[in-house]
């Protein structure tokens, strides 16, 4: 086939679409997983015995475990025990543990970067210790922990090509089914390359231009 | 029942374990070799070298791993004419892979050291060659071994991608073993227990080695 037959009519429609599965994937997951990913750093900073030990298991877990094998345990392993997923939702289910369970590890070395000092002052001026950390330390040690948490985002973007080995389509599987059924395999991996090194690249500007306008001055 | 199907196949999943713990070898192995020429290459060499450097480096750490297994087993290497069995692929991929990440390490612990060292070396009769390998080195790999080490772990859940070109690692086992005997997740537990487990023994090794190697006054921080 020509070439430029080949990438108008089929490379195309298959990698857009992809893409915008690619897309939809980090989209739903980088919020959750940030949110997430702050709310396990506070409980094993801020939390009781139980509550610390319970989160640190957590990230223990979804750190060590490969994220292939927990996508297999979502989809594969789940319906043994009753519980069904479709592949989109247990990629994102996937995605949301795994990136959150890192996140939390880049917050928690920010909060404790903050100095303990400015907690008891916060709570010398009358704030309770949940207006303390919400006001005080959260919006200092969010501000460092950006580097870490862009570098996540970026991970994600790669991890998310993952999904396909639950079957999800989205780009590398797009990639995958076209190169097998026309037989073209360099053509088409170099090209889900590019984009997939674009992605990077653009998010990697975004996330240094953040860094710099979110930086505390001095 | 379970239980009693994980010893049964527990030989199996042991090749599973060391055909893994062989594609991480050979990833770091694969991956100082490159990796510290390279680094090298960025700091010492011509702007032609660093400018090819980089993008090597760019090209390798933009990639999922899994369009890097694809692009390598069903692209180039058959477009070589080389047909490799898929550990090999799975390891030379990894390695190729990993050098870009250490190569970064190995650089930003190069550049660490002052640049005076090199003038006083330099000063004192040794060629460039020779400074590099008896003042800089040794002081800069010490330096680099914690960011190596941090590698491991990441390179260790990443082998398990090898899975998709066929490669007969530990969770390719676990899925057959699965797929075998319809009991699903015990086994994949105990595959998930097991990779927590290499990865914490690892890193505890790679942190004895570092206490061991250390010069007293010359830890990180106190360089």
């Amino acid at each position: 086939m020509d070439q430029i037959t080949f990438i108008l009519d089929v490379m195309l429609p298959a990698f857009s679409n992809g893409l915008l599965m690619t897309l939809t994937l980090i989209a739903i997951t980088a919020p959750i997983g940030f949110l997430l990913g702050v709310a396990i750093a506070c409980g094993r900073v801020y939390g009781g015995k139980g509550l610390s030990w319970l989160m640190q298991l957590y990230t223990i877990f979804f750190r060590g475990c490969p994220l292939l094998l927990l996508l297999f345990i979502l989809y594969f392993g789940l319906p043994s025990v009753g519980i069904i997923f479709t592949p989109f939702v247990a990629s994102v289910l996937g995605f949301i543990f795994c990136n959150s369970a890192y996140n939390s590890e880049y917050v928690r070395g920010a909060i404790l970067s903050v100095k303990e000092g400015q907690l008891i002052a916060a709570k010398a001026l009358g704030m309770t210790k949940g207006q303390a950390i919400l006001n005080i330390v959260l919006p200092q040690a969010l501000r460092r922990s950006i580097p870490g948490i862009s570098n996540e985002f970026i991970y994600l973007i790669k991890y998310s090509s993952l999904a396909y080995m639950i079957t999800l389509v989205e780009l590398t599987g797009a990639s995958k089914l076209i190169a097998t059924k026309y037989f073209a395999y360099n053509e088409t991996f170099f090209a889900v390359a590019i984009v997939y090194l674009a992605l990077v690249t653009v998010t990697t500007f975004g996330a240094n231009a953040l860094e710099k306008k979110y930086a505390v001055p001095g | 029942m379970a239980l009693s199907i994980l010893i049964d196949w527990f030989p199996y999943l042991f090749s599973g374990i060391v055909l893994t713990l062989g594609l991480v070898a050979s990833a770091l192995i694969i991956g100082v070799g490159i990796g510290l020429p390279m680094a090298l290459g960025q700091v010492y060499g011509s702007l032609a070298i660093r400018t090819l450097i980089s993008i090597y480096v760019w090209f390798f750490r933009g990639l999922p791993v899994l369009v890097l297994l694809f692009l390598f087993y069903f692209g180039i290497f058959p477009a070589l004419k080389l047909d490799l069995p898929a550990f090999y692929v799975g390891a030379v991929v990894l390695g190729l892979w990993g050098a870009a990440y250490q190569s970064q390490v190995f650089r930003g612990a190069i550049q660490s050291i002052s640049e005076g060292q090199m003038t006083a070396a330099r000063s004192l009769g040794m060629s460039r060659f020779q400074a590099i390998k008896s003042i800089i080195l040794p002081q800069a790999m010490r330096i680099a071994l914690p960011g190596w080490s941090n590698q491991y772990p990441e390179i260790l859940t990443e082998s398990s991608i090898c899975y998709a070109i066929g490669v007969a690692e530990l969770l390719t086992r676990s899925s057959q073993i699965v797929s075998q005997t319809y009991v699903t997740m015990p086994i994949y537990m105990a595959c998930a227990i097991i990779f927590i487990l290499l990865s914490y023994a690892g890193t505890s090794g790679i942190h004895f080695i570092e206490k061991k190697i250390a010069i007293p006054g010359f830890g990180p921080g106190e360089a």
